[in-house]
């Protein structure tokens, strides 16, 4: 009976001190590798598509030309099945263009289409939603219904208006996006600021003389991290499906060059014969909105200092 | 006779609603002197706290204001400061204390980090010099091995040492007057008990000024020197908690303690006061006790009863005395 004491204690030790078992350890942080893991190889792809940066342009790691194809090698299916060529891993399109080259070049401007896009809109509608929320009266009124004319302005028809005056590019897509994107975020902060505001502890900071600012910055926007991490990550898919919308109707990322969702567009009509040319870019969306996700979650862990400790 | 700190003259805060013009204080005087711990006391809903939100100006804008009266503090209206000079009163002459200790410290900093940031904004001092004061504060509180404490977060801490760390940021940065608004309410009993006696020893050490605002006469008894009683934006009756122990006038402030239970009481019903409290909408005419007065006379009902001078430090506002 007493031999069997000390390990019933240690293991008790271990479970409410903090010190989690190996393998608990590895399984929380497989949300971290995981998605890291996956980001990190395709910002290295991304940067190694091609080493035209360091005046090596026929060095890198996609196999292909992106935009220029061999028409006699249209529609040949992936390597690994039956009538397709070694040379094209993942097959080629209807112009006879390597998918996985193109698919490398477009985690280029995929990615940081979304990543700027993210960082603008969370960047102006936190700044705008904490204001709202906390100020509140008239400037919250004002920024309110400018947000509701945001929401309920279509975004397309303002892409095409952008488009048309300042004809379509990378920029215009960032700027597309990025004019309305706002809203949502300036909508759910000023609500969690909102609720901020009326807390004991903000309160406590007035009470000691904390000046407006510091209160927003040093005791609303803390609280606020949570939520808007998780919106962040969640609005990469989004964005760049919006993005394919764009270089679908003509005015996003045009014709020869790649994105994922111009990629997924084009393909679209060849589902059935060539299933490939969309299949591919749809798993890199896939696997990027997932890593966002799974790094969302852990990063909402990470920040909340209850579960920082165990 | 030692020296008046805080001075409120006629004091009106109402607030204005859709329903009406809420007078949640009407017209209240009161005195605090240095090193002088003055008890509020009133059941909820009697303009206790808004009160102490008039002396801190931190009333909910633009509903509530104070249409009336003066608040001087050693010579300064605090009415008439603007807001940047207001926002530099708060902490270093005028802190604070609210109720519930669970909710007012922010959970994403850790303790030392909060009290920091009082000494930061009122005392200009560099990093190693923040940490001293942030430890002494912390002493003064009496928080056990506080160079430890400092690095928690307050989910860590229990309530009773939480209020304490609520304290210390009140503390920090030496202000003249400390209104504790119900503090030991969401402790329970033993706690309170500790937390009473730690106020009194901050206050041997300090000589701070405390407005400890309440509703439990066993708690004024213990801590308090002078007493106002508060009753719907009135102040009823004010005088040393010795007198008012001794010879409560007004019959709202004998009803309030009988009301409170006492161990050498056995069997029988705890008192309570019949009716409810008037609504401040709406005040009847006359005294605002007179519906639930167990001694009301016609011309309660009509009038409002002067406030009157019994003894030295003594006022009542009641027909019944003269």
């Amino acid at each position: 009976m007493l031999s069997i004491m000390p390990k019933v204690e240690e293991k008790l030790e271990k479970r409410y001190t903090g010190g989690l078992s190996r393998r608990a350890r590895i399984t929380r942080n497989l949300t971290l590798i995981i998605p890291a893991t996956i980001l990190a190889l395709m910002v290295i792809v991304a940067i190694f598509a091609n080493l035209s940066w360091l005046g090596l342009p026929n060095i890198g790691l996609a196999p292909h030309d992106p935009t220029t194809g061999v028409i006699t090698d249209r529609f040949l299916p992936p390597s690994f099945m039956e009538g397709g060529k070694s040379e094209y891993l993942l097959g080629t399109d209807r112009l006879g263009r390597d998918v996985l080259s193109r698919v490398i070049y477009g985690t280029r401007v995929s990615l940081s289409i979304s990543l700027l896009v993210i960082f603008i809109t969370a960047f102006i509608g936190t700044v705008l939603g904490i204001i709202s929320g906390y100020l509140g009266g008239r400037i919250d009124g004002f920024l309110m219904r400018a947000t509701d004319m945001a929401l309920s302005f279509p975004g397309i028809l303002l892409a095409l208006l952008l488009a048309v005056s300042l004809g379509p590019s990378y920029w215009t897509v960032v700027l597309a996006l990025s004019i309305l994107g706002w809203a949502p975020y300036t909508r759910m902060v000023r609500g969690e600021a909102l609720k901020l505001s009326e807390a004991d502890f903000v309160a406590q900071a007035r009470i000691i003389g904390t000046p407006p600012i510091r209160i927003m910055v040093r005791h609303i926007f803390p609280n606020v991290i949570n939520s808007l991490v998780i919106m962040m990550t969640l609005s990469v898919g989004m964005i760049i499906l919006m993005e394919s919308t764009l270089s679908y109707l003509g005015v996003g990322i045009t014709a020869p060059t790649a994105s994922w969702g111009n990629m997924v567009a084009d393909g679209r009509s060849y589902l059935d014969t060539a299933w490939w040319i969309a299949a591919f870019p749809g798993i890199a969306i896939g696997l990027v909105v997932m890593s966002g996700n799974f790094l969302g979650d852990w990063l909402r862990d990470r920040l909340d200092p209850r579960l920082r400790q165990v | 006779m030692s020296k008046v700190l805080l001075q409120v003259e006629d004091l009106h805060t109402f607030f204005f609603t859709r329903k009406g013009v809420v007078k949640a204080v009407d017209g209240i005087s009161f005195h605090v002197d240095e090193g002088e711990t003055f008890g509020l006391v009133g059941e909820s809903a009697c303009g206790k706290t808004v009160t102490a939100l008039s002396i801190i100006r931190l009333l909910p804008e633009p509903a509530g204001k104070v249409v009336e009266g003066k608040i001087i503090l050693d010579g300064v209206n605090l009415l008439e400061l603007d807001k940047n000079e207001m926002r530099r009163y708060r902490g270093s002459e005028i802190s604070m204390i609210l109720q519930d200790p669970m909710t007012s410290l922010n959970p994403v900093y850790t303790v030392g980090n909060q009290i920091a940031e009082a000494v930061r904004l009122h005392q200009g001092l560099r990093d190693e010099k923040v940490n001293e004061e942030v430890i002494s504060a912390l002493r003064l509180l009496q928080i056990p091995s506080p160079e430890v404490i400092l690095g928690d977060y307050p989910f860590q801490l229990s309530g009773g040492m939480r209020q304490r760390v609520v304290g210390a940021i009140a503390m920090s940065c030496h202000p003249r007057l400390l209104i504790a608004d119900e503090p030991t309410t969401a402790l329970d009993a033993t706690i309170q008990a500790q937390y009473m006696a730690l106020f009194k020893d901050v206050q041997a050490k300090t000589n701070v000024s405390i407005i400890f605002i309440t509703h439990d006469f066993g708690i004024v008894s213990s801590m308090c020197h002078r007493v106002a009683v508060m009753y719907a934006g009135k102040i009823l009756e004010t005088a040393t908690t010795r007198e008012i122990f001794k010879t409560p006038k007004h019959p709202y402030t004998s009803a309030l303690m009988q009301s409170v239970p006492h161990l050498d009481q056995k069997g029988g019903r705890l008192y309570s006061i019949e009716g409810q409290p008037p609504s401040l909408l709406n005040l009847p005419a006359g005294c605002r006790f007179a519906s639930r007065c167990p001694v009301v006379k016609p011309v309660c009902r009509e009038e409002e009863p002067p406030e009157v001078q019994v003894s030295k430090g003594h006022f009542v506002s009641c027909w019944k005395v003269k």
